[in-house]
């Protein structure tokens, strides 16, 4: 997992090293200062000698300045590392996600995708900050504090033998116990968050029941139990606090009287008043780097939660390759569907689609009907090669679809995936998506055909016209026909819509079907649609049930054969034309 | 990373922040009246105790230089000891109430905290539906994730470090100025100094954690956007355009970031170094003050020495020390302010107005008409209403009669988006809205349950103006399903008892065989004690909207609000829930809001609106006889969108 994360680190190796260069300076100089200043000290002890005082001063003021120059500039290349290391991992998730197939997609959802890439490399980050400043720092730091303090102090630091396995064992025991609590609230106060987040969602909800006051009274239990745990882990690490005061009055009143006795004895002989100052300091700066090092300890183990869900998504090996010698051209655009069985995951129990045997010809019209989850956009969604079969083949101009390349492949299948989306940017940002190098009378030529080009020309900005993220400045039936163009684009051979009009009039809906019919007629269409009028004068219309083919057939046909079909026809020619069904065909 | 305080980023007036930390602090005081004064007490005293060793160090090193030369141990210990035993002594007291001000300090933190977020919650539900049409609920939240959490950190470290500072700072002041006033002048010279230089940087490190949060936002706003649209992404094998698009981002946010950590990484090095400086400064001036024999001003009136010069060269480190612990809180303690100030706007956010005094109550109607309250569930409803002039009660048979009369609204007052609206709905009617996006038909439904109120007009229910109606009641007595299905975390069975806490298990599924949740519900994996969790997210969106009809009609109202609330089942089993749904309200009113036609057909009344008019009403055969608007949509030659 650490090699995963040390990987992301790359062109940011100097700043890193840097990092550890200055603050091992920084930590030298800072350690021998208290052995400066003792002389100073006893300079002025044994009688003021202006010359010696001086002397001493610009040391310690050239040690001070070269201090503050390296913890300065450790400040800035650790600056410099951590932002670069935090880059690194983003732009590594990112591109990792690109290489998803739908498959993974569907593993991680979208919210915990964006968490990994926000919340937890912040994690990471701090972590690193703190693994490079602080973690080389505080051993450094300690190791060097210690020997110094025998070096000066001789027997006074004898002290240190008593007082450093206290407090480590005292810290490791408290971080130890309250470490484990802290998650679990941590859990906890998520899971609070969360229905407060719930609870603002469903307002309308809470107060059209009057549930206010059921909802004060689930909150404030809620609340208590997180308090009530909180607080136990919160008491565990204030330990801390008196802990080390303890260590830190020990050291003086042990230097103290230790100190005195020895200078008086040996008439300051081995060491002097100075040599007591500067074991103050070090006992100090001793036991401050342990608490540090309690502190980093309990820092990055929270962090390691993070890394392990970040190396989850770097970890993650994409469901669909490139095949070895891969097809680079796609014949026609005839799709064959070969005894084919899918699921979605292997340990699911049923099969998502069944025993589906089709056969569709290059240029025809396909019309797909059928309930919610029916497994009709789990169909299409194999001829692209968003997912793969679980048995049997899927072929595209005559070549299973897993022996193409993918790029080629998809090039040829467009697809206008159901839960569509416009991205932030000029409504020619988003054709572009189709074909990069469109001209704009391509663009004006697909969003005609898509019955787009009347209202975008109405826009005041025309087809540069600003589209908001998510696409809510324009309306749904607006969106689906930008999605339809944005298709188009591509010249494809096949073209999939997957309920892609249903927000869009009958009329307009005829006009589009009209269109394709009249200017791509050697484009296979697959229409997946709720209104039978969409579909009624396909060549061929397909009608699932239950991730089953129940009946395949032309519209007179299947109003005899198929019962379903004949069903919703009746209900549909009864009701009205306008349906938007929205039920998501993968839930 | 650390987060700048939101009110540096928009326009907000700014309180001030001391007027904040006072409020903040107050209410900690209101909380624990006790145990604060105790808190505070014992934060004194350890500080004050903790200054107090250098006050013996100076003593104990007079003893030493007095002893030394002798070489005699034996009577220097007669000197030495007490002191030391004192100090011990001290060192004792002064860890007794380290101990206590610290398990205190964390005790009152979670309850403090706790109670402000159920504060905040409690207040929050009181709130009029339009503060949270008006707020983005990510904005909400914040004040529960972020707001919160950044006063965790001000109450239990920045508060007790800030006080234990300040007096550490005074009592070290007091003892230095005992000593040498000379000295003390020298050494403010440098704390001012360290102040400035504190607050250049601070500024500096301030303007770029503000374009750091800028490109934060823009970089997760990005993420956001390309994750959500993953699959569009590999349909239009668009990944490496996408990778290209967010590498330009993320370096930006790289570069901001580097600088704004670069600046604060580096304040506490500066900090500490110059503490450092000052040492050597104190050092050299009182050497250069003993050699010139200069006279020493203090209230000790001790005359320079060594004696004096030590110990104020190991208070010189402790006060520094000291202001470079309160400059790595003052970051903290910006943003703990900024998060009260937040937190306290929530809570200072007015409340929905109730005035209604007309309640609901369960009724039993005897033989010759007349009514009488009673506790039991009779199925049968009255208004109680009482009249203040001769303080009677009279009682009104809750029949679900609703008329609105002449009915003017707009969410903003100057754009009106409702025109002199009038509906009759006899009890036992279906009455239907249909129109586009906007045209107003929602804003109706919000109206009739005061989820907002009118700007002109009347609207009745079974006669008496809604406005004198408690809310809670007025609520109660309608039933809302709304297009946007929201569920709670819990069992299917707990979701649907939430539409009337005492129904009965077999009432909750009578209720979900009636919404035809039942079929799809006990093939659950746990049928009805399956877990629903983040909205329902492993239900269909079709399913969601079964479960909340069902919910719905368990808690079987007089009147029944539906807004949309089919539009996600296919129309197969639309036809199903519709029987069901009929069945429940038969002799009830019903609202209807619906996009496809086929949902409001049987309605008894169908209204077309426009752009907040009603521009037709009528049946469904009538309308489509009219061959107006209604006739166009259902042929149609419309879009409703």
């Amino acid at each position: 997992m650490l090699k995963t994360m040390m990987k992301c680190i790359r062109e940011y190796k100097l700043p890193t090293i840097l990092t550890i260069i200055f603050i091992i300076g920084e930590v030298v100089i800072e350690v021998i200062i208290p052995f400066i200043t003792a002389d100073l000290i006893n300079s002025i002890n044994k009688g003021v000698v202006m010359s010696e005082i001086l002397k001493t001063g610009a040391l310690l003021l050239a040690m001070a300045l070269v201090s503050l120059a390296c913890g300065g500039m450790a400040g800035f290349t650790c600056a410099k590392a951590s932002a670069g290391f935090a880059k690194n991992v983003r732009h590594d998730i990112f591109k990792r996600v690109q290489t998803f197939a739908f498959k993974n997609i569907d593993k991680f959802s979208t919210s915990s995708l964006v968490t990994r890439m926000t919340t937890d490399i912040n994690n990471v980050q701090m972590s690193f900050m703190m693994l490079i400043r602080m973690a080389i720092r505080a051993p450094f730091m300690l190791i060097f504090a210690v020997i110094m303090a025998y070096i000066m102090g001789g027997a006074l630091a004898s002290c240190f033998v008593v007082v450093i396995p206290v407090l480590v064992c005292g810290l490791l025991l408290v971080s130890r116990s309250a470490m484990p609590a802290f998650r679990r609230v941590f859990k906890k106060y998520d899971k609070l968050n969360e229905s407060v987040e719930e609870n603002v969602r469903a307002m309308r909800v809470v107060k059209g029941f009057s549930r206010e006051d059921y909802e004060k009274k689930k909150f404030a239990a809620a609340s208590e139990d997180i308090r009530k745990d909180f607080t136990r882990a919160e008491r565990l690490v204030a330990l801390n606090t008196p802990l080390m005061q303890i260590c830190v009055y020990f050291n003086m009143a042990f230097v103290l009287l230790i100190g005195s006795r020895i200078i008086i004895s040996s008439k300051g002989a081995t060491i002097d008043v100075g040599q007591i100052q500067a074991m103050l300091t070090y006992g100090m700066q001793i036991l401050m780097q342990l608490m540090m090092l309690s502190m980093i300890y309990v820092m990055l183990t929270m962090s390691a939660e993070s890394i392990k869900r970040i190396c989850e998504v770097l970890n993650e090996e994409t469901a669909i390759h490139d095949p070895e010698n891969p097809v680079m051209e796609v014949a026609d655009g005839s799709v064959e569907f070969k005894d084919v069985n899918f699921k979605y995951s292997e340990d699911a129990q049923k099969y998502a689609l069944a025993d589906v045997d089709l056969k569709i010809p290059s240029g025809a019209t396909v019309g797909i009907i059928g309930g919610t989850g029916s497994s009709k956009s789990t169909l299409v969604q194999l001829i692209p090669r968003l997912y793969d079969v679980t048995e049997g083949e899927v072929k595209v101009g005559g070549v299973d679809v897993r022996d193409y390349d993918l790029e080629t492949l998809r090039n040829s299948v467009a697809m206008v995936l159901q839960k569509n989306l416009l991205f932030s940017g000029t409504i020619k940002d988003n054709l572009r998506w189709g074909n990069a190098q469109a001209t704009d009378e391509e663009m004006i030529h697909a969003c005609k055909l898509a019955q787009a080009d009347e209202f975008v020309q109405s826009f005041p900005d025309g087809y540069d016209t600003y589209i908001e993220q998510g696409g809510t400045n324009v309306s749904g039936g607006q969106k689906q026909r930008l999605c339809i163009a944005r298709a188009l684009l591509k010249k494809p051979k096949i073209l999939i819509l997957d309920d892609s009009t249903s927000a869009v009039d009958t009329k307009t809906d005829a006009l589009i079907r009209a269109g394709f019919k009249e200017y791509i007629p050697e484009t296979t269409k697959i229409i997946i649609a709720q209104r039978i009028a969409s579909v009624q004068d396909a060549d061929m219309i397909i009608v699932m049930d239950n991730g089953v083919v129940t009946a395949v057939g032309k519209h007179d046909e299947l109003l005899e054969s198929s019962e379903i079909y004949r069903e919703v026809y009746e209900q549909q020619t009864n009701g009205s034309g306008s349906d938007d069904e929205r039920g998501d065909e993968n839930a | 990373m650390p987060r700048m305080p939101r009110n540096m980023k928009g326009g907000r007036p700014q309180v001030s922040i001391f007027k904040t930390l006072g409020r903040a602090i107050k209410m900690l005081f209101k909380f624990y009246p006790v145990l604060v004064p105790i808190t505070i007490g014992c934060i004194i005293f350890s500080a004050v105790a903790s200054a107090i060793p250098a006050f013996f160090l100076q003593k104990v090193i007079a003893d030493i230089e007095k002893w030394r030369d002798t070489g005699n141990w034996a009577g220097a210990k007669e000197d030495i000891i007490p002191k030391i035993l004192l100090l011990i002594g001290m060192y004792v007291l002064s860890i007794i109430a380290i101990t206590a001000w610290s398990q205190i300090m964390a005790y009152m933190t979670q309850g403090y905290l706790s109670k402000l977020r159920c504060y905040m919650f409690d207040d929050m539900q009181d709130l009029p539906i339009r503060y949270f049409d008006t707020h983005k609920h990510g904005d909400i939240m914040s004040y529960y994730t972020n707001d919160i959490d950044t006063l965790r950190q001000l109450i239990s470290q920045s508060l007790p470090s800030l006080l234990q500072a300040c007096v550490i700072v005074v009592t070290v002041f007091f003892i230095m100025i005992y000593y040498s006033i000379w000295l003390t002048l020298v050494l403010m010279a440098g704390v001012l100094l360290m102040t400035f230089v504190s607050s250049v940087i601070g500024k500096g490190s301030a303007k770029y954690f503000i374009s750091q949060q800028r490109s934060v936002g823009k970089t997760e706003g990005f993420i956001q956007e390309i994750m959500n649209g993953q699959k569009v992404v590999k349909v239009f094998c668009h990944e490496e355009q996408s990778q290209k698009d967010f590498d330009a981002v993320n370096d930006e946010l790289c570069e901001n970031m580097y600088k704004a950590h670069a600046f604060a990484n580096s304040l506490g090095p500066i900090i500490m170094n110059l503490g450092n400086i000052m040492y050597v400064i104190i050092a050299v001036v009182g050497g250069l003050f003993l050699i010139s024999g200069m006279s020493n001003l203090s209230i000790s009136g001790l005359a320079f020495s060594i004696d004096i010069i030590i110990p104020f060269l190991s208070m010189t480190k402790q006060f520094t020390g000291n202001i470079n612990q309160v400059s790595q809180q003052i970051n903290a303690i910006v943003m703990g302010a900024a998060g009260a100030e937040r937190v306290f706007a929530l809570i200072d956010e007015k409340p929905e107005e109730d005035n209604g005094y007309v309640t609901l109550v369960n009724a039993k109607v005897a033989a010759d008409g007349t009514i009488t309250e009673t506790a039991e569930r009779t199925h049968q409803w009255a208004w109680k209403h009482p009249h203040t002039a001769d303080g009677s009660v009279t009682y009104t048979l809750l029949e679900g009669d609703v008329t609105l009369d002449g009915v003017d609204f707009g969410y903003e007052p100057d754009k009106e988006v409702l025109h002199d609206v009038t509906v009759y709905a006899k009890p036992g009617q279906k009455v239907a809205f249909v129109g586009a996006t906007g045209a107003g038909k929602t804003t109706i439904t919000n109206l009739i349950n005061r989820f907002y109120d009118i700007a002109d007009g009347k609207i009745r229910y079974d006669g008496i103006n809604i406005n004198k109606i408690r809310k809670s009641d007025l609520r109660k007595s309608l039933g809302i399903v709304l297009q946007e299905t929201n569920l709670f975390t819990g069992t299917v069975m707990e979701n649907i008892r939430y539409g009337r806490l005492d129904a009965t298990d077999e009432e909750c599924k009578q209720a979900a065989r009636l919404a035809g949740a039942h079929g799809f519900i006990m093939r659950l994996p746990m049928g009805y004690d399956t877990e629903l969790a983040n909205n329902g997210s492993n239900l269909s969106q079709g399913q969601r909207q079964l479960i909340a009809i069902a919910r719905a009609a368990v808690a079987d109202p007089p009147v029944m609000i539906l807004d949309e609330a089919t539009s996600s089942i296919d129309t197969r089993t639309e036809a199903i829930v519709q029987k069901g749904m009929d069945a429940l309200m038969r002799g009830r009113t019903v609202f209807v809001i619906a996009h496809r036609l086929s949902t409001v057909k049987n309605s008894d009344v169908i209204m077309v609106l426009d752009h907040g008019r009603i521009i037709e009403r009528g049946s469904h055969d009538k309308l489509i006889a009219e061959k107006g608007t209604y006739y166009q949509l259902y042929t149609g030659a419309f879009e409703l969108e």
